[in-house]
């Protein structure tokens, strides 16, 4: 039953994946793309925990903790610069 | 006690943070995890100016526990707007007159503002006494701004600011 | 495994995963950026949210205790509000076209310096 779950839940996060990608490309404008961005760091973090679940190893969250991180620095960096024109003071 | 535990609370959260991060309770972890508790505090004592009291802590849990449930319920009411009538919602900015005065009560309320889905804290006015917030299904205005300043604000400004 | 746990996991699980793809579906499907931003920031972070706690569900059967997910979840609860503000923010200074007219209060535009 599990099996089935984490095999439909992939599913589902991947497509969320794509429908993300979709919006980074399109745009229509900047903060458009760093939103997408953002949603695609969590979305992955989603897939890497699934993926933990299912070859049933801890390694996978030491990753999806370093993309939270890394992710919200990245994000927190670009809204800066669109709010100032420079990131570093 | 104040100049060895400058900040007791930051020392637990920082305790609580280092045994998670290890994934265990052992009691090297522990001691290990109580000197950083210990002394990064105490390291970084300038850049915490304000100390924090909290007056009533079974108060703040309850006020927590709150805005659990109403992430919970909140996000499934916005799954059920996006999914079904996205293009008829009535997104609509409100002003929020704030009473709170310190900057970690009222950074606290941005915060619980923002987490709550249908609305987004945009913008805090300079002189810290207006909070813009976006919402994104509004039918009534003031119902909106007196429910978040009597559901959240009420209990943040008796927790963090009794007077 | 105890199935009742099973499928508590399961359970878990597609509620995640569900919540996590509404978040980009209002990505996508919502008309103007202010209401963009109210889909991904919270659906997902929920969505992940029920993600680690099954996760740490999964490994905490027998007699080890798995809550280091809890921290993810919790530094995602914490972050998720700062970048929604932040972004916020971004589209106000840019004057992004938005459904929803801004509040006609004569302040001085923050965050510009001339």
């Amino acid at each position: 039953m599990l099996s089935v779950a984490l095999t439909l839940a992939l599913a589902m996060v991947a497509l969320a994946l794509a429908l993300s990608l979709w919006r980074l490309m399109r745009g229509p404008s900047t903060p458009d793309r760093i939103l997408a961005l953002d949603t695609l760091y969590i979305n992955t973090i989603a897939l890497l925990v699934l993926f933990g679940i299912r070859q049933q190893s801890q390694i996978y969250f030491e990753a999806a903790l370093l993309i939270a991180l890394m992710g919200f620095i990245g994000t927190l960096a670009l809204c800066k610069y669109l709010l100032r024109g420079d990131i570093i003071e | 006690m104040r100049r060895l535990f400058p900040h007791p609370w930051l020392s637990l959260v920082l305790l609580l943070i280092w045994l998670l991060l290890q994934n265990s309770v052992s009691f090297a972890q522990l001691l290990v995890g109580g000197l950083f508790a210990w002394l990064i505090p105490l390291f970084t004592r300038p850049f915490w100016p304000e100390t924090v009291v909290v007056a009533r802590p079974l108060l703040m849990l309850r006020f927590l526990l709150l805005v659990l449930y109403d992430i919970v319920t909140a996000n499934i009411t916005v799954a059920r707007q996006i999914l079904v009538r996205p293009r008829q919602l009535h997104p609509a900015f409100v002003v929020v007159p704030l009473s709170l005065q310190s900057e970690l009560a009222i950074s606290i309320l941005t915060n619980v503002i923002s987490l709550t889905p249908g609305t987004v804290a945009a913008r805090l006015s300079q002189d810290h006494t207006e909070l813009w917030v976006h919402a994104l299904h509004v039918e009534d205005t003031e119902a909106l701004v007196a429910e978040i300043k009597q559901r959240y604000e009420a209990p943040l400004k008796e927790v963090l600011e009794p007077c | 495994m105890n199935p009742l746990i099973e499928a508590l996991l399961a359970l878990l699980v597609l509620l995640g995963a569900a919540f996590t793809l509404v978040g980009s579906v209002g990505l996508v499907r919502l008309p103007d950026f202010l209401s963009r931003l109210h889909a991904p920031t919270k659906s997902t972070t929920l969505g992940v949210g029920s993600l680690l706690i099954a996760s740490g569900v999964y490994f905490s059967q027998g007699d080890t205790l798995s809550l280091h997910e809890l921290l993810v979840t919790l530094f995602l609860f914490i972050t998720a509000p700062v970048s929604a503000h932040l972004l916020a923010r971004a589209a106000l200074h840019l004057g992004l076209p938005t459904r929803a007219a801004p509040p006609a209060v004569g302040e001085p535009r923050d965050g510009v310096r001339s």
